[in-house]
């Protein structure tokens, strides 16, 4: 079975509401939040003055990454198009303000007032038509032609991006550079496939020294060994986490003799008509039958 | 939803040239403590739209902030207070934003404005 959710659903119908539980009170995707929004904010690189900033969240869902930001001292404005997940992000009570808006339908801000955009696991769900009106181009072009505009000049978008295939990264990186974005790919423990994370770091502006993209961590053979054991399997994927179900015990022999005496006993006693026992009740076949 | 945010939204409907400010229809409002930080309200002030936040404030039933205002009044603490007050401590907790240009309303329902567009709106 796949593991990605974006195949399996639409956003707003995924992400239900016992989803959206389950994806809060999971304490490893809590941590595996916390820790690619925490690589984010670092790729943000904003000045490091103290003075919050008002960044922007793209795909907050339940506000884990947002809470990453308040930690940071930042002001945040979360969008998400799960009204359960924004339901649970308001009994977490988290900082920022949320909206209940589609991405692909743009971002409804003015321009040039946002300081930096993060956005954790969200973008690669605008590669999918979940209706007959989605266009997966037009949609990313919507999305990355707003975000152009509500950010002020020089202000950096970072999008930890999970991509199907190569076609996906390149749709996704060749909308953001014709939305008139600079930047790139800075993918993290590359060699690893496990530990590999995608972050899209695109920078609003003409190309300069500040749009140079940085460089991932573990590039040049030096392993992701810093924690390596609670590494495993990072990936955030939502499988079927219900109980497998109990399978019925037949035994090979089938239920016997007892068990059809038993069962026709309780029938007579409910007075429904039933066959007399005899000697063949119960009987095996044989096998020309 | 606070009012620093209501300063940033507008409305992207199709067609729609200038959809800021949207407008207010309060049902409730709900007050609710912020620690006070001067650093961030000097890096919002010049982003503001001043007469913006002063309409909404007035509609959400505060009246104390100056019909006008400019950078320098950033050093009096008092102004940063009130200031603080109407962009971090209220917040719209049930009603509606009203795109200028439509009329378009996108309920405000726990706080949280539906910004969700139907699909001619796109």
């Amino acid at each position: 079975m796949s593991n990605r959710p974006e195949l399996l659903a639409p956003p707003e119908i995924f992400y239900d509401d016992s989803e959206a539980r389950k994806y809060t009170s999971s304490s490893r995707i809590i941590d595996i939040q916390a820790r690619l929004s925490e690589r984010a904010l670092e790729l943000l690189a904003l000045p490091v003055d103290g003075i919050p900033r008002l960044l922007l969240d793209i795909g907050c869902g339940s506000g884990l990454s947002g809470e990453t930001l308040t930690e940071n001292g930042h002001q945040w404005i979360g969008l998400d198009l799960s009204q359960s997940m924004l339901n649970i992000a308001l009994e977490r009570e988290v900082e920022g303000d949320l909206l209940l808006g589609d991405m692909g339908q743009g971002l409804a801000l003015r321009p040039g007032i946002i300081d930096g955009a993060i956005s954790i696991s969200a973008v690669q769900w605008l590669c999918n038509a979940d209706k007959s009106s989605h266009e997966p181009r037009l949609r990313l072009k919507a999305f990355f032609g707003s975000l152009y505009r509500c950010l002020a000049r020089g202000a950096r978008a970072v999008f930890q991006v999970y991509p199907e295939n190569i076609a996906q990264r390149e749709l996704i990186l060749r909308s953001a550079m014709h939305a008139g974005f600079a930047g790139g790919v800075v993918m993290d423990y590359p060699h690893s496939t496990k530990s590999r994370k995608e972050y899209l770091v695109l920078t609003c502006g003409p190309p300069s020294i500040s749009t140079a993209v940085p460089r991932g961590k573990g590039e040049d053979g030096e392993s992701c060994s810093e924690d390596e054991s609670s590494e495993e399997n990072q990936m955030v994927c939502i499988s079927n986490r219900n109980r497998p179900q109990k399978k019925q015990k037949i035994s090979r022999k089938g239920k016997g003799r007892e068990w059809i005496f038993k069962k026709k006993e309780q029938l007579r006693r409910k007075g429904n008509t039933v066959p007399p026992d005899t000697r063949y009740t119960g009987r095996k076949r044989k096998a020309r039958f | 939803m606070r009012l620093f945010t209501h300063n940033m939204l507008s409305s992207n409907i199709k067609g729609v040239a200038n959809g800021f400010p949207l407008r207010i229809e309060v049902d409730q409002v709900v007050e609710k403590q912020v620690d006070f930080n001067p650093d961030f309200l000097k890096n919002m002030f010049p982003k503001l739209e001043w007469k913006a936040l002063v309409d909404a404030a007035r509609t959400m039933g505060y009246t104390e902030l100056p019909e006008e205002a400019d950078s320098s009044m950033l050093e009096s603490e008092d102004f940063l207070r009130k200031l603080h007050h109407a962009l971090l401590e209220l917040h719209l907790e049930e009603g509606a934003l009203v795109c200028p240009e439509t009329g378009r309303k996108f309920p405000v329902n726990k706080g949280i404005p539906n910004m969700l567009l139907h699909e001619d709106e796109v």
